[in-house]
C-alpha cells in the first residue's frame, strides 16, 4: 500500500511563559493510504497534539511530515488553509456545528470554499447527508438533533468536499453506546468503501476496534504495543 | 455575497441583543436625520434667487443697534441700487407673551423687495391707506382666527406706546401668500405693521431704523453695491455692515445660536455611546463565538475572510439600524413640519443627509468591527477549539 503520511523525527514544544513543555518527541510514523488508524493514550500524552499536526491545524516544532507529498512543516497559515480545505475533513468530539444553520448549510459550508454553483453545493450536501442517513433532517438546525445525528451531520460537513483524509478527535467521546456504533460504523464504512484514510483518536477500546490497527502515545512518545 | 447568510445568522444569534442594539443604533439616526434637517434648514435660509438680489445692511456693531431713517435717501443713489427700504423689529406678542410673532414695522414698499410674497392689489392699497394696518401671514392668521376687518390688540415685547403702555391695536388688513412654498415658512408667519405708525407712537423710536433691504439691479454687482453702502457710513457713529441677505440670515442665526455646533456636538456625543454599545455588542459577539470562528478557520476559511466576515457583520448592524433610523426620520419629518403649522418647515432628509448618514453607517461599523474582527482572525485554532 502507498504511504499517505509520512512523519519523520516530528517534536513539537509549547511555551508556557518561560516553561518549555515537549508534547511529542521525535515520532516517526508512516500512514498508508486508506488505512484506518486509531490512536489511544492516557490523557495529556499528546495525542490531539499529533491529530492537529496531521489535519495541518498547527505547525512541528522540529522534524517533517508530509501528505501525499506535500510537505506541511513547510507551509505557511494561508497555504495550510488551502491544503485544509481540499485534502482533511476533521471532526470533533462535541461536533463543533454551527448552531444557526440547518445541517444543511452547515454540511454546506467547506463547499463555500470552491468554486461550485449554489445549486451544485446544494446537490454536494445532500448526497453527504443521505450518505450518514440524514437526508430528511436537512432543514433542522442542531439544536433539534441528538448528539448522534449532530456527529453525523459533523461526519457529512467532513466529507463533503471529497477530501482523502479524514482526522476525527474522540468522536464517539460524547456519545451513548448506541450513537457512538452507528457513527464508528459509519467511519468503517467511509474507509472501506469510499477509501477514506482515517486517523482516530479516542480513548474507548471497543471505539478502536473498528479501526483497522492502533497506535499506543505515552507522554510523547510512540510505544509499540502488540495489538489488542 | 455567498457568506451573507453566515453573517446574517451570526448577527441574530442572540436575537434580543442585536435587536436591543438595533433599536438604539435606529434610535441615533432618527436623531441624526431630524438634527440635519434643522442644520440644512439654517443652512438653506435665505437661499434662493430673490435673496440673492437681497443686500441687508445693518449697524456694524450689534443687530439691536439701530441707524438713522436718512440713510435711506444715500442708499438709493448708490449704482446698481433699484429699491430699498427698511424695517425694524417690533418684537410682538398675541395674547400671551409666549405667542411671538415674527412681527416687523416696515415702510410701505417693504412687499415690492419680496416679489416672494403675494398680496392682493386691493388688500395693498388698503394696508397703504390705513395707518393702524396690519398684513399678515397666512398661517399666522390661521393658528390666530385673523380675518381680513379684525381689531385685534397686540403687545409688544420691547416698545411701549405713548401712554407707557405695551399694548397694541392693529386693524388687519390683508393677508400675504407666499408663492414659493418651500422656503415660504417665515413669509407665512410674518406680520407687518407700517414704520411710520411705530415710530410716532412709541417714544423709544426717533427717525431710527433696524436695518435696510436693498433690491440690486445685477446679481453679480452685489458685492460692489454692499461696499459702496458701507462706504457711506464710514468712519460715522453708525458705521454699517451690509451682507448678502443669505449671509445676513447666517450671521443673524449664528448669534442665536450656532446650529452647526450645536448639531455637531450633540450627534458627536450620542455616536461616541454608539460606538462604545455596538463596539461591546460585536465583542460580545465575537467572544461568544470563539469556537465557530475556529471551526471555520479550520475547514480551511482563511483568516483574511473570517476578518471580512466580522467586519461585515458589523457594518451590516449599522446599516440596517441606520437606514431604519433615517427612514423614519424621513416619515416623521414632515408631519412634523406639518403639525407645527409651518413654524417649522424642515426640508426632509435630503441627499446629503443621506450620504452622509450611510458615510457614518459605513465608518461606524468599521470601526466598531475593527477590533473584534482582529480579534477573530488573530484567533489560534488549536488554542481556540481545546477552550483555551
Ligand atoms: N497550546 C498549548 N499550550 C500549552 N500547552 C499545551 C498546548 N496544547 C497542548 N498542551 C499540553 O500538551 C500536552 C498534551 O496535550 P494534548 O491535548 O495533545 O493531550 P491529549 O492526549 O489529547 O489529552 P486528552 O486525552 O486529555 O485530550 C498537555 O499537557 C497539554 O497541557
Ligand atoms: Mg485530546
Amino acid at each position: 500500500m502507498n504511504t499517505l503520511i509520512e512523519i519523520r523525527d516530528l517534536s513539537k514544544v509549547y511555551e508556557r511563559g518561560r516553561q518549555k513543555v515537549e508534547v511529542l518527541h521525535h515520532i516517526n510514523l508512516d500512514i498508508a493510504q486508506g488505512d484506518f488508524l486509531a490512536l489511544m493514550g492516557p490523557s495529556g500524552s499528546g495525542k490531539t497534539t499529533l491529530l492537529n499536526l496531521i489535519g495541518g491545524l498547527d505547525t512541528p516544532t522540529g522534524g517533517s511530515i508530509g501528505v501525499a507529498g506535500q510537505r506541511l512543516d513547510q507551509m505557511g497559515a494561508g497555504a495550510l488553509a488551502r491544503w485544509r480545505a481540499s485534502h482533511v475533513g476533521f471532526v470533533f468530539q462535541f461536533y463543533n456545528l454551527m448552531p444557526m444553520l440547518s445541517a444543511q448549510r452547515n454540511v454546506e459550508l467547506p463547499l463555500l470554499l470552491t468554486k461550485l454553483s449554489a445549486a451544485q453545493r446544494k446537490k454536494n450536501a445532500t448526497i453527504a447527508l443521505q450518505l450518514v442517513g440524514l437526508a430528511d433532517r436537512a432543514s433542522h438546525k442542531p439544536g433539534e438533533l441528538s448528539g448522534g445525528q449532530q456527529q453525523r451531520v459533523a461526519i457529512a460537513r467532513a466529507i463533503v468536499s471529497d477530501p482523502t483524509l479524514l482526522v476525527c478527535d474522540e468522536p464517539t467521546g460524547d456519545l451513548d453506546r448506541q450513537s457512538a456504533e452507528e457513527v464508528l460504523g459509519l467511519l468503517r464504512t467511509l474507509n472501506r468503501e469510499h477509501g477514506k484514510t482515517i486517523v482516530m483518536v479516542t480513548h474507548d477500546p471497543k471505539a478502536a476496534e473498528y479501526a483497522n490497527h492502533t497506535l499506543h502515545l505515552d507522554k510523547g512518545t510512540l510505544v509499540e504495543q502488540a495489538a489488542a | 455575497m455567498k457568506y451573507l447568510h453566515l453573517i446574517w445568522a451570526a448577527l441574530f444569534r442572540r436575537k434580543a441583543r442585536t435587536i436591543l442594539t438595533l433599536v438604539s443604533i435606529v434610535a441615533a439616526f432618527l436623531l441624526f436625520g431630524m438634527l440635519d434637517a434643522v442644520r440644512t434648514s439654517f443652512d438653506q435660509a435665505g437661499q434662493s434667487a430673490n435673496g440673492a438680489q437681497r443686500l441687508q445692511t445693518g449697524s456694524r456693531l450689534s443687530f439691536i443697534q439701530t441707524l438713522p431713517q436718512s440713510l435711506e435717501a444715500q442708499i438709493a443713489q448708490v449704482p446698481g441700487v433699484k429699491m430699498v427700504t427698511y424695517a425694524n423689529w417690533f418684537g410682538g406678542a398675541y395674547q400671551d407673551p409666549h405667542n411671538q410673532v415674527f412681527s416687523f414695522a416696515v415702510e410701505p414698499n417693504y412687499i415690492d423687495l419680496y416679489p416672494e410674497i403675494e398680496v392682493s392689489p386691493a388688500e395693498r392699497k388698503a394696508f397703504d391707506e390705513t395707518r393702524t394696518g396690519a398684513l399678515v401671514g397666512e398661517k399666522l392668521a390661521q393658528r390666530f382666527h385673523w380675518k381680513v376687518g379684525d381689531k385685534i390688540p397686540m403687545q409688544s415685547t420691547i416698545f411701549p406706546n405713548r401712554e407707557g403702555s405695551k399694548n397694541w391695536t392693529f386693524d388687519i388688513v390683508g393677508i400675504m401668500h407666499s408663492k414659493d412654498k418651500k422656503a415660504g415658512g417665515f413669509y407665512d408667519q410674518m406680520f407687518l405693521l407700517h414704520w411710520k405708525y411705530f415710530d410716532e407712537t412709541t417714544p423709544y423710536n426717533r427717525g431710527q431704523v433696524g436695518w435696510y433691504v436693498t433690491r440690486v439691479a445685477d446679481v453679480n454687482q452685489a458685492d460692489r453695491v454692499a461696499r459702496a453702502i458701507d462706504a457711506i457710513s464710514a468712519n460715522s457713529d453708525h458705521e454699517t455692515r451690509t451682507q448678502t441677505e443669505q449671509a445676513a440670515t447666517a450671521s443673524w442665526m449664528k448669534q442665536l445660536a450656532d446650529i452647526g455646533l450645536i448639531v455637531g456636538s450633540i450627534m458627536g456625543a450620542v455616536f461616541f455611546t454608539l460606538v462604545l454599545l455596538s463596539g461591546n455588542t460585536m465583542m460580545q459577539a465575537v467572544r461568544e463565538r470563539t469556537s465557530e470562528l475556529a471551526v471555520l478557520k479550520t475547514i480551511g476559511f482563511s483568516s483574511a475572510s473570517v476578518l471580512a466576515m466580522v467586519l461585515a457583520e458589523s457594518v451590516l448592524l449599522l446599516l440596517l439600524g441606520g437606514l431604519i433610523g433615517l427612514g423614519l426620520a424621513a416619515l416623521i419629518i414632515p408631519a412634523v413640519s406639518a403639525g407645527s403649522g409651518g413654524m417649522l418647515n424642515l426640508p426632509g432628509v435630503g441627499a446629503g443627509s443621506w450620504l452622509l448618514g450611510l458615510l457614518l453607517m459605513v465608518a461606524i461599523g468599521l470601526l466598531v468591527g475593527a477590533l473584534p474582527a482582529l480579534r477573530a482572525m488573530r484567533l489560534n485554532i488549536v488554542d481556540a477549539l481545546a477552550g483555551r
